[in-house]
């Protein structure tokens, strides 16, 4: 805890800051290093995340961070991979996932490793906006709210509201936060990843019923079309840029909420920029655990993930999910 | 005289008329806060405010899960979070269905292999940081966030002061 007391000091007073900003964007870190014209999806795991008690360690967790960052990226520094991956001196925010509660929520220390990253490739400290739906989401994850310009912001949309004007792409019309629309360059999703009784599998796409007023609107046919459409919407789909996806814990069944009988511990962190690819690679990890534990597959159970497929297809063009073409490293 | 015999009149009806309807209520269950007190069950102390949400709005508490409730009737969902001891932290969720059959759907649809029968409501089943059970057209569901030595009985206990409730 001390660890968090020092990084949130540093935070509010701006201390931590280093190095100088970068004119290049996302596209350009990942050219060089991704292979040529397939998605770079990175699996980091460390099997000793969680301590004997259950506890993160918020230790490894940075380290864990940093090695799938640096390992996407192809910088070995920290510092030199998060200058490329966001332009320093624009407002990032990091859309995180606490629908679910305290026990299945997008975890504080993944926050507070992001936030401290960022912080060193020289975003002003009022310039990260952490946020979700509402409060109680928002606190779910551990997370205080605060509106303080000076400070690393942390709110939701139930505060900043959403625009009046709806946008619409296929079946999608909706009105969306106007954290995502007024105050965000780019955002990071930090999905938390959930067997979803509807969807199949919840992840970096599906984390974007968030940013919406209703939501509930686009969970008819098992959220297909509706998470391929919000995504082709073009304000998520220009300014949600990144994945820092938390496999660190997840439910295998029973979600999106929190199902303690089928919590398990993956230790794992799924990094990408292409988010179709992300959740390809997120609902095979589900499917795999399914199948340890003896349950029936997505596909057997009725609901497999079917909006991936729709992400990937000609009409929406969000990425991939053909293996042949997802540069996978497990590192 | 005869303004003092018509209110007597008066007041003798709608007496009447109210011990009447109190008898008929008194026959069921009132359909109160679910949820116990701070100590009603002994080391349970309830650490939120009752939310309540109508089924038209139980997306904005569990936003995909609502469509399986919805589809089983549910006509209105109330939670708290407890603290057992100061400790161990859990959620209840109260689901009133429309009828008994929602109710035993939904119990149904989330029983695994797993799950340990339990004496408590019509129907319970248990796991080490869980419980839910269907008593009527409500289906329990109690979740605990970590698991610890005596978790499972101290559930229990709040299960049944729940159920005393409903």
């Amino acid at each position: 805890m001390s660890n968090r007391r020092d990084f949130l000091k540093s935070a509010a007073t701006g201390a931590v800051l280093l190095g100088s900003q970068s004119k290049l964007g996302l596209a350009a870190a990942v050219a060089g290093h991704a292979d040529a014209g397939k998605s770079k999806v990175v699996v980091a795991k460390d099997p000793a995340l969680h301590n004997a008690a259950g506890q993160l360690d918020d230790k490894r967790v940075i380290e864990l961070l940093d090695r799938a960052i640096a390992s996407y990226t192809g910088h070995d520094r920290p510092v030199d991979s998060w200058k490329h991956l966001v332009p320093t001196d624009k407002v990032i925010g990091l859309k995180v996932n606490g629908l679910g509660g305290k026990g299945i929520s997008t975890h504080l220390a993944l926050v507070l490793a992001v936030c401290e990253r960022l912080q060193q490739a020289g975003v002003k400290p009022g310039n990260i906006i952490v946020w979700d739906r509402n409060a109680r989401d928002i606190e779910a994850c551990g997370l205080t709210i605060s509106t303080d310009p000076g400070k690393i912001r942390v709110f939701g949309s139930d505060v900043s509201g959403y625009e009046d004007q709806k946008e619409t792409w296929g079946t999608a019309s909706i009105k969306l936060s106007k954290i995502l629309t007024r105050e965000c360059a780019m955002v990071i999703g930090l999905p938390i990843l959930k067997d979803h009784s509807g969807a199949g599998v919840t992840f970096a796409m599906k984390n974007m019923y968030g940013v919406i007023d209703r939501p509930q609107d686009l969970h008819n046919g098992g959220c297909n079309p509706g998470v391929a459409d919000l995504n082709c919407i073009p304000t998520v789909r220009e300014k949600v840029r990144f994945t820092i996806g938390d496999a660190m814990s997840s439910v295998y069944n029973g979600g999106p909420g929190f199902r303690p009988e089928h919590l398990w511990q993956p230790n794992t962190l799924i990094v990408g920029e292409d988010r179709v690819a992300v959740d390809h690679t997120a609902w095979q990890m589900i499917a795999k655990k399914r199948a340890e534990v003896g349950m029936p597959s997505l596909d057997d159970a009725k609901r497999p993930p079917r909006y991936i497929a729709t992400a990937a297809d000609a009409a929406h063009n969000l990425g991939t999910n053909d293996p042949s073409r997802i540069h996978l490293l497990e590192v | 005289m005869k303004n003092a015999k018509w209110k007597f009149l008066m007041v003798t009806v709608v007496s009447f008329a109210l011990v009447g309807t109190g008898m008929v209520v008194g026959c069921k269950k009132k359909p109160g806060n679910p949820l116990p007190d701070s100590n009603a069950v002994s080391g349970w102390e309830k650490s939120s405010e009752t939310r309540t949400f109508a089924a038209k709005d139980l997306w904005q508490y569990i936003d995909g899960d609502a469509e399986q409730y919805i589809s089983a009737g549910v006509v209105s969902t109330s939670t708290s979070d407890y603290k057992y001891q100061g400790q161990l932290e859990a959620v209840v969720d109260v689901y009133t269905m429309g009828d008994a059959a929602g109710a035993g759907k939904i119990l149904d649809t989330g029983r695994t292999k797993e799950a340990v029968a339990v004496q408590v409501g019509d129907a319970g089943i248990s796991y080490a940081q869980s419980i839910v059970f269907r008593k009527g057209a409500n289906l329990v569901r109690i979740v605990a966030y970590e698991s610890t030595p005596g978790a499972s009985q101290a559930l229990l206990a709040l299960a049944h002061g729940v159920e005393a409730r409903l």
